[in-house]
């Protein structure tokens, strides 16, 4: 690999994980904890946010030269709620049943947090090759993160992922994980799992070190 | 010679350790659980022991990896685990029971930081957890003192894990006993408008009626507590107190539509709730006002909840909103030091010059000021010229 | 900094107003251009699946339909094909006809407010017993494993395979209010015989189609002729 697609890919791989918008930055909470009652749903969430902030980035960045500071947060609103409407209309176009089950929450991409900063911080500074691979791996990394949390909550809380049946038909379902309260124990357990994680490496490296 | 130790205090320590409170809470518990088991038999035996164990294998996991203070020793897992095996239905399917016990440590006391931090009653967050992950299976109650109790499980109780339990309906069809003799006395008041028998309530000993252990027996082995002074008497007091007078008022003002008070205490969870699980040491306040308070509001939330909620019963969560409510009502029931108001100000016109023998060396040439006016703030006139 | 800057910041030059007004305009245009451009594109599919969807759930509630059309029953009495918008009082409810263009059956929606939020039902009404023969829920939030049952309890179906809608004799309203009972105590005709534990959503569901039925009937009944065959 060229040193600048290394770059690249390093870019990409920032947001998946170690910048990972749901388990380590901790962004994005109300899609992440209101939509992923299933499979499904988390991922069509993850598909059109992902969608949204590498259209968003790639205008931001393409533009960064001629945007003046003192509009710049009014031209990243606009351009993200243009793309915001644009996936509104593709999703109806594709399913309604997607679409009412995301319900209002495909509108309130529009104040996802991770897209005005990700325009903001990374993309207004950066070509927009540069800038779309970090969107795109951001994208990536909150699709997993809701997929992590959806699947469990529908194999938990269903009995099936993706609809298909994992138990057999007396599989008891535990209503609580399709309700809120689900939604937050769930993600309380991956950022459990991953504040683990990185402290066993981190004991690991000390250990290294010592010795 | 001998040799001076050197240490910080406490230098005296009293008789009262954490093992034996919690062990005596264990023998007060003990004659409670024979009762339940005499009541349901051996679905109620191997519930209070499934779940009595997966608090404790959860307990000794936290403890082991460090993430918790505490040891096994201590009793605490043990008590959590039989209160909440009481709380369940008997034929409550054993994997449920399972989950409920390993929530209780680990969502409950584990996560917090282990025996003495935790907010919630575990026992209670347990419970909480399966009410809302299995609405349907924790309102299946069966009916007490069924004939062959002792050599046949309810068959709800050996469900597969994460497999639906057998219905208790067509179990109690075939034994021939009408349905309704599962619901407890509270769901059969509020959804079809029967009240129990006072002395059937008291003593749980009518036949085939769908209750927990007795009260009195409940009442019996918190008096022990309370008289060794492993629990402080204020908060059952002050709950079924309050729960009393709130529902005597109710019943005062439309003795048609509401029950008696002495059904609201004596039905449900209530006594249990208050003796028990309200008093637990770490999650209640620690101040003799803040106690009635805590007790008083608890009482009065219980029936709010049974009354104009969807659910018959109010206990658990009136006393985990008492829980949350703890830092809150110690903060506002602190004994007030000599010489402040209740909430911490100066009283109005006190003054104490401190005694000079309070005072350590830094502060000997300290001078407590007379009034409490700021001497250099500029009056109205001055603000316009500059100064310096 | 202060080695170069001894006295005062030098403020930064002013962004010129052009410039500001000219990225506006031009991520204006751009943004209109995207947001008519995918409206246009879409919007054929997403005529399309309304359709679609409106027609799978009057299919649903009445099976032996093959085509439908939309109409409008009217304040005064009287019905009129759904086009443009609806008149005022107007009823909007489907009529389904088999392969021959004969009425099979008419749906029509009611809505009432469950346990979490409102339940939209939609119903099949059945004109040659005068009553309401299957049920579907078009929009529901209610709590999943207690209230979502009415949508595929068999029991709390099984009260939809023919619950009594007749007129009373002056057509002005039904003879009998469809009401939901308690579960268990169903004991006409006209009753909705509830879930136990989710008496709330089930007393919605009678609630929805008995406002329904109570605006729509008799509005709709003494004009059936009209509808009869598929014009």
């Amino acid at each position: 690999m060229t040193p600048s697609t290394t770059a690249k890919w390093d870019e990409f791989m920032e947001g998946i994980w170690k910048q990972n918008p749901i388990f380590v930055m901790v962004l994005g909470m109300c899609p992440a904890l209101a939509v992923t009652v299933s499979a499904v749903n988390a991922i069509s969430m993850g598909i059109a946010t992902t969608f949204v902030l590498t259209c968003s980035c790639l205008l931001v960045s393409l533009m960064r030269k001629m945007v003046p500071k003192e509009v710049r947060i009014a031209t990243y609103i606009v351009i993200i709620a243009t793309f915001v409407t644009a996936v509104d209309y593709f999703i109806q176009a594709i399913s309604l049943a997607l679409y009412d089950a995301l319900g209002a929450f495909i509108q309130l991409i529009v104040v996802n947090c991770i897209i005005l900063g990700r325009a903001e911080a990374h993309a207004s500074r950066n070509p927009p090759l540069v800038a779309v691979s970090n969107a795109l791996g951001m994208g990536a990394g909150f699709t997993i993160g809701l997929f992590a949390l959806g699947s469990v909550r529908e194999i938990l809380g269903n009995g099936t992922l993706f609809g298909f049946s994992l138990f057999g038909e007396h599989f008891q379902p535990w209503v609580i994980m399709v309700l809120p309260p689900g939604g937050f124990f769930v993600l309380g357990a991956w950022l459990l799992l991953f504040a683990w994680f990185e402290r066993r490496k981190q004991a690991i490296k000390e250990a290294g070190q010592h010795a | 010679m001998g040799t001076v130790e050197i240490r910080p205090a406490p230098h005296i320590r009293g008789e009262r350790t954490v093992e034996k409170i919690m062990l005596n809470v264990v023998y007060a518990l003990l004659p409670i659980c024979l009762f339940y088991v005499f009541q349901y038999g051996i679905s109620a035996l191997a519930s209070i022991t499934v779940v009595t164990g997966t608090c404790l294998l959860t307990e000794r996991w936290f403890v082991k990896t460090g993430t918790q203070s505490g040891n096994l020793a201590d009793f605490s897992a043990t008590i959590t685990g039989l209160l909440l095996a009481l709380t369940l239905p008997p034929g409550f399917p054993l994997w449920m029971g399972a989950v409920a016990g390993f929530v209780a440590i680990a969502l409950g006391k584990g996560l917090f930081g282990g025996l003495g931090f935790n907010v919630f009653n575990p026992a209670l967050v347990g419970r909480a957890f399966v009410q809302a992950a299995f609405p349907t299976s924790i309102a299946t109650y069966t009916p007490s003192f069924l004939s062959g109790r002792f050599f046949e499980f309810i068959p709800s109780s050996l469900a597969w894990p994460l497999m639906t339990p057998a219905s208790a309906a067509l179990w109690l069809k075939e034994k021939q006993i009408d349905a309704l003799a599962g619901a407890t006395p509270l769901a059969k008041w509020k959804f079809d408008g029967v009240l129990a028998e006072a002395g059937d309530l008291l003593t749980s000993l009518a036949g085939h009626m769908a209750v927990g252990p007795s009260p009195l027996l409940i009442l019996a082995c918190g008096a022990y507590l309370a008289f060794r002074r492993y629990l402080d008497w204020r908060i059952p007091t002050a709950i079924l107190g309050g729960a009393g007078v709130v529902a005597w008022l109710l019943f005062a003002f439309n003795p048609a539509y509401y029950p008696n008070p002495f059904f609201m205490l004596f039905s449900g969870g209530l006594i249990l709730g208050a003796v028990f699980m309200a008093t637990d040491m770490a999650t209640s306040p620690v101040t003799p006002r803040g106690m009635w308070l805590y007790g008083g509001l608890i009482g009065l939330l219980t029936v709010v909840i049974r009354y104009y909620s969807g659910l018959p019963e109010g206990v658990m969560y009136a006393i985990l909103i008492g829980n949350a409510a703890t830092p809150l009502i110690e903060r506002i029931t602190q004994p007030a030091p000599f010489g402040k108001g209740v909430l911490g100000r100066a009283k109005k016109g006190a003054s104490y010059p401190l005694h000079p023998g309070y005072i350590s060396r830094e502060e000997a040439g300290a001078v407590t000021p007379k009034k409490r006016i700021l001497k250099n703030k500029p009056k109205p006139d001055e603000r316009k010229t500059p100064h310096h | 900094m202060s080695a170069k800057h001894p006295t005062t910041e030098q403020a930064p030059p002013a962004t010129p107003t052009w410039a500001m007004i000219r990225t506006l305009g031009l991520v204006a245009g751009i943004c209109g251009l995207v947001i008519v451009g995918s409206y246009q594109g879409t919007y054929d599919a997403v005529a399309a699946n309304k359709r679609i969807a409106m027609e799978r759930a009057v299919f649903k509630v009445v099976p032996a339909a093959r085509s439908i059309n939309a109409y409008y029953a009217l304040e005064g009495g009287g019905v009129a094909k759904a086009e443009g918008e609806a008149p005022a009082g107007a009823v909007n409810f489907f009529a389904g006809y088999d392969e021959t263009g004969k009425l099979v059956g008419v749906a029509a929606e009611g809505v009432a407010k469950g346990y979490a939020d409102a339940v939209r039902i939609m119903f099949g009404y059945d004109p040659d017993c005068g009553c309401v023969r299957n049920i579907g829920v078009v929009a529901m939030r209610e709590t999943p494993g207690i209230g979502d049952k009415i949508a595929k309890d068999k029991e709390f179906l099984a009260n939809f395979e023919k619950l009594d809608a007749q007129l009373n004799a002056g057509m002005s309203a039904l003879a009998h209010e469809i009401v939901t009972v308690k579960h268990g105590s169903k004991t006409d005709a006209w009753q909705v015989d509830a879930i136990a534990g989710a008496t709330i959503t089930s007393r919605a569901v009678g609630r929805a189609i008995n406002d329904a039925a109570q605006a729509l009937l008799p509005k709709l009944v003494p004009h059936l002729d009209k509808i009869k065959d598929k014009s």
